[in-house]
């Protein structure tokens, strides 16, 4: 019990630390940036601002401390659970990045899920036909996928179920025209198919390249070559040693791979106007909106810690040889 | 018994003709292209592209392969142009994050503990926010532009690298003849030059063209998003996200024929690596 405490302490300090540097490197490249507070807050009316207003203007929000200054006043309202206020959407960041999180979560979700599965289905298959066409499509299907742009993909997959086919919206995550109290659960999941879909897509490769690399480790064993000559059958052979012994790896995996879902919705969402954090993103960053953007460069940090940290817990809690380890 | 194994093995060598060579043809046959379309790319001249209302929106045809886009300007030329260009910022950037590598993995693996936790630290911040965001941020810093671009993909794409070179540097400085040559008296930059660079090379050289591929699309991501280079500049990104404006029109060849282009550049890297891999990869050398 107390080693794990200890672990757990020494992964809260670790996180701790990591976010301080996230911090401090975000703020000191926002710092550099070109964007002036003064006509992004103010926007076109900053011209007319005589010379003295704005340096009173400048006075009260302290542009004129030092750098070390601002970040401390900076960092004790973040303490607070003040990120700021959104310059586009000119409301708090906590709110919007609450809001936005939401429509991504479950967008990613159904995402992660669904390039978990069938990953993980195309691993088995590819690597207990070790050789075969069906393994050599697999694996070849995956390489194709790694090297795509995934917007491109997107864009593939737009022009064929929603521009020709026709089954599909092209965009948005609510239908046009409709007020929000009107949406029904139908259209929201109508809208979220081709990119959930496309999310999806651009998972398996990874996933199931490693799986399959594991399952071709184990196939090779001796305590396979056993079983075949005791004349196990495949499928048995799969369920009893492959799937034992590639579940672990699979499941860190598939936390660890928080970053690229991450970075995939930021794309996804972009192409599709799915209006989620991704879509937020893009949006703080080509309008100069700092304050959001630092908010998602924090909680983005958070997110992606937290997938590392439930593999790593996962690892320990599944895996009977580590738990024992932990214990002794 | 044996002879005739060793007959068929002989067979089998020469149906499949020698790998090296093989390797060797897939190498230069790949070179070849990417050379031909950078060199293309970069002799279609303003002139080329020039605005021609009498063409526009033109289907793929045998006088235009790619089509035309909506200023009739014809689609291979600008894709031509825009992969060259990706290319170039490619490899700009993968180069510079070789650098920093190179510099980081030797300090972290040779200047002591604290340098060494230090660099780690670094390489673990980078890896604990997504790379999309990482160019984001610094494109924002920047101001855009092409520099915003090139540093960014420079600042992401180091890390791996730096672990390789940390990695390497280690194992190398605790071997045998690294202990001998300092025995004999040899002077820390003749071991640097004469035991360590020729390991490293090999390494940077396969880390800089397997993480290209990386860079290619990172390049062409960010530049979909609208950072960096200014809309009237043909990157690959650019062009297709201009073509998304066209997808509900019906003008499929703006998107698919670009994008198609920019995977088959991509894959050629890839594969290019792989058999740059085989080549020097002392484990795979002799086969």
């Amino acid at each position: 019990m107390n080693e794990q405490l200890k672990f757990i302490g020494k992964k809260v300090l670790r996180l701790i630390l990591l976010l301080l540097a996230v911090c401090i490197s975000t703020f000191v490249l926002m710092d550099l940036s070109p964007v002036d507070p003064m006509n992004a807050y103010i926007g076109g009316n900053a011209m007319k601002l005589t010379q003295e207003k704005r340096e009173q203007i400048e006075e009260h929000w302290g542009l004129n401390d030092p750098m070390p200054v601002r970040f401390v006043k900076w960092g004790k309202s973040l303490l607070k659970g003040d990120f700021g206020t959104s310059l586009i959407y000119k409301r708090p960041v906590l709110e919007i990045i609450k809001e936005k999180f939401s429509a991504s979560l479950v967008l990613m979700l159904i995402a992660w899920t669904l390039s978990g599965l069938l990953g993980y289905f195309l691993a088995m298959i590819s690597g207990a036909y070790q050789g075969t066409l069906l393994d050599k499509g697999i694996k070849g299907y995956c390489y194709v996928l790694m090297s795509m742009p995934s917007f491109w993909l997107c864009l593939l997959l737009i022009i064929v179920f929603s521009v020709n086919l026709g089954w599909f919206p092209i965009a948005l995550g609510t239908p046009i025209g409709v007020l929000s109290e009107n949406v029904s659960i139908w259209d929201l999941a109508h809208h979220i198919v081709l990119p959930a879909i496309t999310l999806s897509v651009i998972g398996i490769a990874s996933i199931t390249l490693h799986t399959r690399q594991k399952l071709v480790d184990v196939m090779s064993t001796d305590y396979v070559l056993f079983a075949r000559a005791r004349g196990q059958s495949t499928m048995s052979i799969i369920k009893n040693h492959g799937i034992r012994n590639t579940l672990m790896p699979f499941i860190t995996l598939q936390f660890l791979s928080f970053s690229e879902l991450f970075a995939g919705t930021v794309v996804a969402e972009q192409v599709f106007s799915y209006p989620g954090l991704g879509q937020a993103t893009v949006e703080a960053g080509t309008k100069g909106d700092i304050p959001l953007l630092l908010g998602i460069v924090i909680f983005s940090t958070i997110f992606i810690f937290t997938g590392n940290l439930i593999a790593d817990i996962l690892y320990a809690v599944i895996d009977p040889r580590i738990k024992k380890g932990v214990q002794l | 018994m044996s002879i005739s194994v060793e007959n068929t093995q002989l067979k089998a060598a020469k149906k499949s003709g020698n790998l090296r060579r093989k390797t060797i043809i897939t190498i230069f046959l790949c070179i070849g292209v990417l050379a031909f379309v950078t060199i293309a790319g970069t002799m279609v001249s303003h002139n080329d592209l020039i605005t021609d209302f009498t063409s526009k929106n033109l289907a793929p045809s045998m006088s235009h392969l790619f089509g035309t886009d909506w200023l009739g300007r014809d689609m291979l030329l600008r894709t031509l142009k825009g992969l060259s260009m990706s290319i170039y910022i490619g490899i700009f950037a993968c180069f510079l994050g070789m650098i920093i590598a190179t510099v980081l993995g030797l300090a972290s693996a040779t200047m002591g503990k604290h340098v060494d936790s230090v660099i780690t630290f670094v390489v673990d911040l980078f890896l604990s926010v997504p790379h999309l965001l990482v160019i984001i941020i610094i494109c924002v810093a920047v101001g855009g532009g092409l520099t915003g671009v090139v540093i960014g993909i420079a600042a992401t794409h180091w890390t791996s690298m730096t672990r390789i070179i940390r990695a390497e540097v280690k194992q190398i400085l605790t071997s045998e003849y690294v202990h001998v040559a300092r025995q004999m008296g040899k002077s820390r930059t003749y071991i640097a030059a004469k035991h360590i660079f020729p390991h490293i090379f090999p390494q940077l050289l396969i880390g800089f063209i397997s993480t290209f591929p990386h860079a290619l699309l990172h390049e062409a991501s960010i530049t979909f998003l609208g950072f960096g280079l200014s809309p009237h500049e043909p990157a690959i990104g650019i062009i297709l996200s201009e073509s998304m404006k066209y997808l509900a029109a019906g003008y499929w060849w703006l998107a698919v024929l670009p994008g198609l282009a920019l995977l088959i550049i991509v894959v050629l890297f890839d594969v290019l690596g792989d058999n740059i891999d085989k080549l020097i990869n002392p484990k795979s050398m002799h086969r």
